[in-house]
């Protein structure tokens, strides 16, 4: 009896002294990493955005996409203004990779052609998958649209070009972008007010 | 002299990967490039040294019937302050190793380390134990991730070394690889030690 009381009392002594420690670490480190996530994913907004001369992170809209078990999603979306006109948009979408979620940040004009886009997340494998972080794979996609490219690698009887050793990971970007379009161009009203 | 002796073991004698084998899940996983076995090393050490000194502090008051539970809870603890302070602090690095640090929780070496090392000895040799054990680990991360990213991408440390006209030899970056690499490493520190025994 008295050796069942020793376990417990131990244990749960050291769970108590864990939980606080950790209750004070993460309390301090908070902030630091929300304002972390917060510069990575405005660096990556302001690298796609069409010139613009607003910080769009105060000229941001939700809009709702599609329900996912019941639940509605929305995407985030960033506005870049120039002389107080919309130059450009930029919102993230998110795939399946290869080694996990990865998502695309991608900054469209108004007329819904790809300024540019950034990998903002992906777990692909070094060498091969995480190739879609090249420029050169990135910039093939600078000044595409729905009307004049099929978002489908080569090889899947599109127009973008794969990466030797990987399909997977440029399948989800392209995949990605793609849906992006739609979505922007289902949504462009709403967006553009 | 002891605790020089604890500091070294882990390095070469007991090196936790090339000797021991242990928590090789990780090693295999992280070393297609050199600086992601570099973090990952560093991260795993710290964990080690900080666990092994708390558990070497707690050996008396710790009953042997509960002693796994109270390690894991401890390392489970360090673990989750570097994931945090890494993140806050060492934004780029955290994003690179992603979903390896959590996994340091289960690595074998930071609970074989435990129980075989400090729940038995001081703290002071727990602590050389663990820095030991950590450069060794780190060591062995280090070579590893070289030798694959050096074949698989021509470069090391992300510094091209073998120029354009070399043709990446792909499978040492892919899972095979590290088996592979791993395994003709360790036939090469047998070698060595048969060697220097005679």
């Amino acid at each position: 009896m008295k050796d069942i009381l020793e376990l417990v009392v131990v244990l749960t002594a050291i769970c108590i002294v864990a939980g606080i420690s950790l209750a004070k670490v993460y309390d301090i480190t908070k902030e630091p990493i929300a304002e972390q996530r917060r510069i990575a994913r405005m660096k990556a907004v302001n690298a796609v955005l069409p010139a613009h001369d607003n910080d769009p992170d105060q000229n941001k809209i939700q809009i709702p996409w599609k329900k996912v078990k019941g639940k509605e999603e929305s995407i985030l979306i960033y506005k870049g203004l120039q002389n107080g006109r919309i130059s450009g948009v930029s919102f993230e979408m998110a795939n399946m990779g290869f080694g996990g979620e990865l998502k695309v940040m991608m900054g469209l004009n108004p007329d819904g052609t790809i300024q540019a886009i950034e990998i903002t997340k992906m777990a692909e494998t070094p060498g091969l998958g995480a190739k879609i972080l090249e420029p050169k794979f990135k910039q093939q996609f600078e000044g595409k649209s729905l009307q004049n490219c099929r978002f489908k690698l080569k090889k899947d009887g599109g127009d973008l070009d794969q990466i030797s050793g990987a399909t997977i990971s440029p399948r989800a970007v392209v995949d990605a972008i793609g849906k992006g379009l739609n979505f922007y161009k289902q949504n462009k009203n709403k967006i553009m007010q | 002299m002891t605790i020089i002796r604890d500091l070294t073991n882990g390095i070469w004698k007991e090196n936790p990967i090339f000797r021991l084998v242990l928590g090789i899940c990780s090693v295999l996983a992280v070393t297609s490039q050199a600086k992601n076995g570099i973090g990952m090393g560093l991260a795993a050490t710290f964990v080690l040294v900080c666990s092994n000194m708390v558990i070497a502090a707690m050996r008396n008051i710790i009953p042997a019937k509960v002693r796994i539970a109270c390690f894991i809870v401890i390392i489970a603890t360090f673990v989750t302050v570097v994931d945090l302070i890494m993140e806050a602090y060492f934004f780029e690095l955290h994003k690179a190793l992603g979903i390896f640090i959590p996994l340091i929780v289960v690595n074998c070496i930071i609970l074989g380390r435990a129980e075989a090392f400090a729940s038995k000895r001081p703290i002071l040799n727990s602590m050389m134990d663990g820095i030991g054990m950590g450069i060794g680990y780190t060591l062995a991360l280090l070579v590893l991730g070289s030798i694959r990213e050096l074949l698989g991408n021509g470069s090391v440390f992300g510094v091209v070394l073998l120029g354009p006209r070399y043709v990446p030899f792909l499978l040492a970056i892919l899972p095979p690889g590290a088996f592979i690499a791993l395994g003709l490493l360790l036939g090469l520190m047998n070698k060595i030690n048969t060697k220097l025994a005679l």
